[in-house]
């Protein structure tokens, strides 16, 4: 069976003035019919290029250099604008992180919702609107008919949020790529959304893709987890092993810096220093200045995508693997 | 919505009533008011009787409100040259100018809207940076060598237009204007690009810079992942973000263009208001500048007004908060 | 505690702000041709005197047989007039030179002294606050309510003419802009903690004002400086042309133009077209200074 979504060694570099910016460089990962990859990382390290690029929404000076984009086996690498329109939205919508900033402010809910149903589908108004009801209701928002012809800004940043995932949901879509969508939501609403997210794609079949810094997130929530550093993919697998039994530094550092319960009482592990400029990339493992177990060879030569254990993927010559608990 | 009519209202007479006592120092209290008000010509018993009718002997603030209550009934004294109310002269003068400016506003939007888009959607296109030199050279152009300018092309080089003066006038549908006549079109047509010009150039940069502000958007973008076509990111949610700007300074421009239009109806010889008042200031005919003045005050608030107005409509997040200041 | 490992980057060649601007300056090639014409423009109107073929305003050097010749003919005498004569047989080419003189010398005195006053009144504002802050700004906002043209207008109507009066027009249009400008950044600055260091630090209010807040308000009077110069010089030319402004004994361009005018529909074009070019260049060349040094100097816009 053909996954929902393959990404294969996407590169999408920025030429700006000051040079090539290698935002994303050789990311491959695969989402099968239902399944929830979470992408973590630190903050620039490019896991919303990655969402933007899978939809063809990345602005210039950025374009994808390299890579295979499949979506149910087509490839949407150079497909022409209006063949990605018809994508976008449609089989593949996006949530994004601020709900405070993807709502047009000066257009009413109905008007931003009716234009997404009929751009793809050659439908009524009143269909349309009848379509955007049923989707606010299934997110969870009282009154959806009253609500529908009221502005954005009459909305709470949770209720913006939702309206953003009814949106995403109207189309049916095979795969949402929610770029952050609760990390500008307070912690209670950020539960909320989360579960009922989960719970739609279950109930819908619907794949999705949740872009987050925040593992304990993914913890609760994906299936698969892929950890991205410096526009580079440094580990992944499914969210059970990798968060039992990291193999790459800079995931065990990650895990290291979530506060838990039981690590109560004993200072947080932090990684030192600070993420690398993604403009002149010195040649090597681009984690070597921070990482705890680098050695001479880790400056060479950029360490590949090695399979150490079934399923499970680290870019790291000297991973964890002796740390078998 | 009332309170903020009725607040309105309230601030457009405070207003009016500073412009009075600013008028009223300026021309009757610097200026000696018998000679002001009272023609030249007059003899010695004449000038006596003037005085009294006219309050003279009066304290300084029950002149003012004799002003005040005079202004109130309609009466802004008589012409010296033209031996008329001077109300009167300035509403036989005020279509002409009317006509004029509003011309020029929708030329101006016209000219400077399609091109401030193009050169906001196209940064780096060669034809965007013309656009954008030309703009500058727009607006710093003097109007009145402009309209000598297109006066000695158009008129006495190529012979393709009038230069002087206002067409025929007809009436349409009540309204009388020398637009419902080709011969008043072709004499409206110079004069009114001259007062577009400037204004031109404004707009362009104003749509520029807010077409460029909201592609930065997250709700562009937003759109756009929606799987809309270009058409609808650019014309509903672009376009109508910029409108707001737009709304605004247009306002605030017609009445820059009612009083740039001195300079231009003096050029074209154009039978406006414009003219009339230099014409007083030129012959010291000053009951007609007091009156002059008035109305543009007059207009101006009412300008302000409709603008505030409009803003409301477009912009749904000013229409909650009824008083911003 | 482990201390960050911080690779370090070799330290950038040393820049002084200034040096920095610079070169950001040259960045767009318009602007330093607008920058090498407005220096040209304002030697030229400096020099006028020395340069000019011609006085023109020496009546005895006149001919008026001389009078509304084409630009390259030559004079009685032999001299060429390169840009024609006017009615009075002057040579255009001097009188604009001349005519540069006098409309620099006004629009940048009159932006000066609104720039003073402007000044003065933002900073009483921003310092004082309360019923002052009130009233300067109220009477700030009334009159930029009102296109410039009008109040000048008015105020020659009342003041009558001359060049002492012209100015006085010219600095009651513009110092509101200058004084808006400079509450603004000051209400900006207020807030920063540099100044609140300094209330800190026990500074005494005019000292904070004087000693921090002022320079920092500076960059954006520049900017405002230069807009209001050109539109300065512009609304001097378009007075002048109606007659209201300048008297005829201190021609600026704008009185040049306007008496090309009644030669201009029997084709004589020159009269007015040279001037004109000269008032246009002068105005573009500091709105391309202008743009740039905003772009330079407003941090916020730098990308
Ligand atoms: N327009 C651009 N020009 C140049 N570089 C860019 C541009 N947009 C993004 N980048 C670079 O791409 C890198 C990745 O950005 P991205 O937004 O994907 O990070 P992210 O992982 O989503 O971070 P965050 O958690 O902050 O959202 C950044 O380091 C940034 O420097
Ligand atoms: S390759 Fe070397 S430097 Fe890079 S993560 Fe592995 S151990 Fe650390
Ligand atoms: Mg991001």
């Amino acid at each position: 069976m053909t996954a929902t979504l393959e990404v294969r060694d996407l590169r999408t570099h920025f030429f700006t003035r000051g040079g090539v910016v290698k935002a994303v460089d050789g990311v491959s990962f695969e989402i099968g019919k239902g399944q929830i990859l979470g992408l973590v990382g630190e903050s620039g390290s490019g896991k919303s290029i990655t969402g933007f690029s899978i939809l063809g929404l990345v602005d210039p000076p950025g374009r994808i250099v390299e890579g295979e984009i499949l979506l149910k086996g087509e490839s949407l690498v150079g497909l022409p604008e209006d063949r990605l329109r018809s994508v976008r939205g449609n089989r593949i919508a996006m949530i994004f992180q601020d709900p405070m900033m993807t709502l047009n402010p000066v257009l009413r809910i109905d008007t931003q919702m009716i234009e997404a149903v009929q751009a793809h589908h050659d439908v009524s108004r009143d269909d349309a609107r009848a379509r955007a009801r049923d989707a606010l209701g299934r997110v969870g928002i009282p009154s959806p008919e009253e609500r529908l012809s009221a502005y954005p800004h009459q909305f709470s940043g949770g209720m913006r949020q939702r309206v953003a995932i009814a949106i995403a949901l109207l189309n049916n879509p095979e795969l949402i790529s929610a770029d952050e969508p609760t990390t500008a939501l307070d912690v209670t609403i950020q539960g909320q959304i989360l579960y009922e997210v989960q719970k739609l794609c279950r109930e819908t079949g619907t794949s999705l893709i949740w872009i987050t810094h925040d593992l304990s997130v993914v913890a609760g929530l994906a299936d698969k987890v892929c950890v991205m550093y410096a526009g580079k993919l440094v580990e992944s697998g499914s969210v059970d092993e990798v968060l039992d039994r990291p193999l790459h530094p800079y995931t065990k550092g990650l895990i290291g810096s979530v506060p838990s319960r039981n690590k109560r009482g004993r200072p947080l592990a932090q990684i030192p220093g600070m993420t690398p400029s993604l403009l002149n990339l010195p040649d090597g493992c681009p984690f070597a200045d921070r990482c705890q177990r680098v050695q001479g060879d880790c400056r060479v030569a950029l360490p590949p995508m090695v399979e150490y254990l079934p399923g499970r993927f680290a870019r790291c010559i000297h991973p964890h693997l002796e740390a078998a608990a | 919505m009332t309170v903020f009519m009725v607040r309105r209202l309230m601030q457009s007479v405070v207003v009016l009533l500073v412009m009075s006592v600013i008028v009223f120092l300026g021309v009757f209290a610097i200026g000696n008011p018998v000679d002001i008000l009272i023609s030249p010509d007059a003899d010695q018993m004449e000038r006596e009787r003037a005085i009294k009718a006219l309050g003279l002997d009066l304290p300084i603030w029950e002149q003012y409100f004799v002003f005040l209550a005079n202004a109130a009934r309609g009466d802004l004294g008589r012409s010296f040259v033209f031996n008329e109310p001077a109300l009167r002269l300035i509403f036989e003068r005020m279509p002409a100018t009317l006509e004029l400016a509003g011309t020029a506003v929708v030329m101006s939007l016209v000219i400077g809207i399609p091109l401030g888009l193009y050169a906001g959607l196209r940064p780096q296109a060669a034809t965007s940076k013309g656009i954008m030199a030309g703009s500058i050279v727009g607006f710093s152009l003097p109007t009145f060598w402009q309209g000598l300018m297109l006066i000695m092309v158009f008129a006495v080089m190529l012979g393709w237009l009038p230069s002087t003066g206002r067409g025929q006038v007809a009436t349409f549908l009540g309204i009388k204007s020398s637009l419902f006549t080709s011969d008043g079109l072709a004499h409206v047509i110079l004069p009114a690009f001259n007062l577009a010009l400037g204004n031109a150039a404004l707009i362009i940069r104003l749509t520029r810079a807010g077409v460029r502000e909201s592609l930065l958007q997250d709700y562009v973008k937003f759109a756009r992942a929606k799987g809309l076509s270009n058409q609808r990111v650019v014309g509903v949610h672009v376009f109508k973000n910029i409108l707001i700007p737009l709304v605004t300074v247009i306002g605030l421009e017609i009445g820059g263009l009612i009083a740039f239009a001195v300079v231009t109806e003096s050029i074209f010889a154009w039978p406006g208001m414009g003219k009339l008042i230099i014409d007083s200031i030129n012959q010291l005919d000053r009951p007609v500048m007091v009156a002059y003045l008035m109305m543009i005050v007059l207009l101006f608030i009412a300008i302000n007004l409709v603008v505030d107005i409009l803003y409301s409509a477009i912009d749904p997040r000013v229409r909650l908060q009824d008083v911003k200041g | 505690m482990t201390a960050p490992l911080v690779t370090l980057v070799p330290p950038p060649k040393i820049e002084t702000p200034f040096r920095r601007l610079v070169s950001e300056f040259m960045e767009s090639p318009l602007a330093v041709v607008g920058l090498v014409v407005l220096t040209i423009i304002l030697l030229v109107a400096i020099f006028a005197p020395l340069i000019s073929p011609q006085n023109p305003y020496d009546l005895a050097k006149l001919d008026i047989l001389d009078s509304r010749l084409q630009p390259g003919s030559k004079s009685m005498d032999g001299m060429t007039f390169w840009l024609g004569t006017d009615g009075q047989g002057r040579d255009m080419l001097s009188g604009i030179f001349y005519g540069l003189r006098t409309s620099l010398a006004v629009g940048v005195f009159s932006g000066i002294c609104a720039m003073m006053v402007g000044m003065a009144a933002g900073l009483a504002a921003a310092y004082f606050g309360g019923r002052v802050e009130t009233l300067i700004m109220r009477l700030v906002d009334l009159q930029l309510s009102f296109p410039t043209i009008l109040i000048a207008l008015i105020l020659l109507a009342v003041l009558g003419q001359g060049i002492g009066k012209i100015i006085l027009a010219l600095v009651i249009v513009q110092w509101a802009y200058y004084a808006r400008t400079i509450r603004g950044t000051a209400l900006v600055e207020r807030r920063r903690e540099y100044v609140e260091a300094a209330v800190c630090l026990g500074l005494s209010k005019p000292r904070i004002i004087f000693g921090h807040i002022l320079p920092n308000c500076m960059p954006p009077m520049i900017v405002i400086g230069t807009v209001q110069v050109a539109s300065a010089i512009a609304l001097e030319a378009t007075l002048s042309f109606l007659g209201i402004g300048l008297p005829i004994t201190e021609p600026s361009l704008g009185l040049l133009i306007a008496n090309g005018f009644e030669y201009l529909l029997s084709g004589k074009y020159w009269i007015s077209f040279f001037p004109g070019i000269a008032l246009l260049v002068t105005i573009v060349s500091i709105n391309l200074v202008g743009d740039q040094l905003r772009d330079v100097l407003n941090p916020r816009l730098r990308k």
